[in-house]
């Protein structure tokens, strides 16, 4: 279960990818404005599901927290525990890169081809220099065993797996050096309807065993609902609205948020005999010129001449439910 | 009573690959009315788009062969005719959306030359009248401008955009019959909708008939008639869209359903999962393809492959199990 302790706090975080030209000159002309300034906590214990469209940043902000190579903030911070991950550097950074793992989307992209399953396993035993020998052995066996394949299967390659075999051992590598934060993003989106199920049982009860807290990133909101306590729902380089799972259904407050939930099917005819789309217009704009006030106006069906002049602010309107648009009373 | 427009019987494709046989198609029967959705379910791998390209005769021969089966389209078969009798048929009166927008065009040819393509070949006009045909079909499919976006080529569209460039390229010579192959599946779920949404609106205006080929149930669930559910190269259960809902009758169904999470649902429950993976089809085997990962198997599951037979009204399962009570049938 979730605690009140703050694990991760994000306040303001920006990352923007800036656009070179010229061959032997370069100039920076522009750039993609890929999160703009989004802040959420995430309790121990806790799933925070992010979700969101193609292109809308959420993996972004998943690689920007755990300040991966090239994926350094540009602005805000990112607290984990007590540590100020932005100002970490060096080995103070490779240290606390243990207490935090991802799970990536494509399990075919993500496992070395020319590594066996143990040695892609026991790799960061050995990079943290928390075991060796025998012991990684022994411990990359558990881990096999933990994610539900045959120990036997260590020495072999990752093309000898289905996809959702391949999915169980990116979570055993992950849980390896037994991290606090798992980042999961669309750990399940290139996988099989009946074995999507699989591994979010399994994320599931790994979470109960281990007390893990994760950000399962993702663009399936039936999913996201399934599995997270609470919900962010990013557009554009924003967060749009952030609230508890059973509120986001019940009570979304933000037009995005109410076309993105009249937009999923549900797998019942006698349902969607009865529900009203929300169709919105055209297509989510580009990230290096992202409309001006409010990034949804473009799409809104509501929206009014204040959004195109003003950013909305993120503000609290109920409680622990925060939204960013002009048109949501108080 | 509607009017039957294709009935496919006894459809049977294999691929030679250097490993053996593959499997894909082992046997298949359906018939479509007029005006009729069918939703044809299943996985990666289970034959879903093989069985129409087969019956549209699009299996690259070698290493596909459709070994059996007859598919007949207003009275004439369309696995004996000749490939010059097909293709008037092909992208005229049943044509076809594929999945992926970004490669299934011509990547230098311009969207006007693309959509007046099928529209020159097969109802003979000039330049000219396909223009103004391409420019009606485009705006027909919410193009906007769509006259300042003849001469474009297709990477100026986004992936929305290009599936409605699809789907006016399909609908150029008014088919009878879209076979619509996860034309949703590699786009955003707002544009989605608003796919799904133009599809529903154009199938009531024009009065075609639409098999739409998905993995997800979701999608089936507000837009078909009746549902095909496949595996592993088989249909196992077909029924009309809310009986399949309200009463999934084989365990395969049951555990699709079961897995996916409901966005209506407020209490978090545990998704059945199914075991265990899809079946490899290399060999036919001589016992029900989802035996081994069936909760529900008997004995006699493993020594004889179920038929589809009819249990209910409109409702067809391939089982030897009554998953309700556990017992044989």
């Amino acid at each position: 279960m979730s605690s009140n302790k703050v694990l991760l706090r994000v306040e303001k975080l920006v990352k923007h990818f800036p656009i070179y030209q010229g061959i032997i000159v370069q100039r920076q002309v522009g750039a993609v404005h890929a999160v703009d300034g989004i802040s959420f906590d995430i309790h121990q214990g806790e799933t925070l599901g992010l979700v969101g469209e193609s292109g809308c940043g959420k993996s972004t902000t998943g690689r920007t927290i755990l300040q991966l190579p090239n994926y350094r903030p540009t602005a805000g911070s990112v607290e984990f525990g007590d540590l100020d991950l932005v100002h970490l550097k060096g080995e103070e950074l490779r240290k606390t890169r243990r207490k935090m793992q991802m799970i990536f989307q494509d399990p075919y992209a993500s496992l070395n081809p020319r590594m066996t399953v143990g040695e892609i396993i026991g790799e960061p035993l050995v990079i943290h220099n928390v075991a060796r020998g025998k012991a990684v052995q022994e411990r990359v066996e558990n881990l096999l065993e933990l994610v539900g394949l045959n120990p036997a299967f260590e020495n072999r390659y990752p093309h000898e797996f289905s996809g959702g075999q391949r999915q169980r051992i990116g979570v055993a590598r992950a849980l390896a050096l037994q991290p606090e934060l798992i980042i999961c993003d669309e750990p399940i989106s290139a996988l099989d309807v009946s074995i999507q199920a699989q591994v979010v049982n399994l994320l599931e009860d790994l979470q109960k065993q281990f007390n893990l807290t994760y950000l399962f990133i993702a663009h399936d909101l039936s999913m996201v609902r399934h599995i997270s306590d609470r919900i962010a729902v990013m557009y554009l380089g924003v967060i749009v609205e952030l609230t508890g799972r059973q509120e986001l259904y019940d009570n979304p407050l933000h037009p995005y948020t109410k076309a993105l939930l009249s937009a999923v099917p549900i797998p019942d005819p006698l349902v969607e005999e009865q529900r009203q789309r929300v169709i919105l217009k055209g297509e989510i704009p580009s990230p290096v010129n992202p409309p001006s006030g409010c990034r949804f106006r473009t799409r809104c069906p509501i929206a009014e001449s204040i959004c195109a002049e003003e950013r909305p602010e993120w503000r609290e309107v109920g409680s622990s439910h925060f939204v960013a648009c002009h048109l949501v009373k108080d | 009573m509607p009017n039957k427009l294709l009935s496919v019987q006894g459809l049977e494709t294999h691929f030679q690959t250097r490993e053996g046989t593959v499997h894909a198609v082992n046997g298949v029967s359906f018939s479509l009315d007029e005006g009729e959705t069918v939703g044809l379910v299943g996985e990666s791998g289970c034959g879903k788009s093989v069985t129409m390209l087969s019956m549209l005769r699009l299996i690259p021969s070698p290493p596909g062969k459709i070994v059996n089966g007859s598919a007949v389209f207003r009275g004439q078969d369309l696995l004996k005719m000749t490939d010059d009798e097909i293709r008037t048929v092909r992208g005229s009166q049943i044509s076809m959306i594929f999945q992926d927008p970004m490669t299934s065009f011509n990547p230098v040819l311009t969207i006007e030359r693309q959509v007046a393509e099928p529209l020159e070949i097969h109802l003979g006009m000039s330049k000219e009248q396909a223009r103004d045909r391409v420019v009606e079909l485009l705006e027909l499919v919410n193009i906007p401008k769509a006259k300042e976006r003849l001469n474009d080529y297709p990477h100026q569209f986004s992936g929305g955009m290009r599936q409605r460039v699809m789907i006016a390229m399909a609908l150029a010579c008014n088919p009878q019959i879209l076979v619509a192959d996860e034309p949703t599946t590699a786009l955003d779920v707002t544009i989605q909708a608003q796919i799904v949404e133009l599809i529903k609106r154009l199938r009531d205006e024009l009065g075609m008939s639409i098999v739409w080929i998905t993995h997800d149930l979701g999608i089936v669930a507000g837009l078909a008639q009746r549902v095909i559910v496949m595996y592993g190269g088989y249909f196992i259960e077909e029924a009309s869209v809310k009986e399949l809902y309200a009463n999934p009758l084989h365990p395969y169904t049951m555990g699709l359903l079961g897995s996916l999470p409901r966005l209506d649902l407020d209490e978090k429950k545990r998704l059945t999962s199914i075991d265990g993976l899809p079946p490899v089809l290399m060999e036919k085997p001589g016992y029900c393809p989802f035996a081994p990962r069936c909760k529900f198997a008997v004995e006699r599951c493993w020594n004889e492959n179920p038929q589809l037979s009819e249990i209910a009204a409109e409702h067809r399962v391939a089982c030897w199990v009554d998953p309700r009570t556990g017992r044989a049938r």
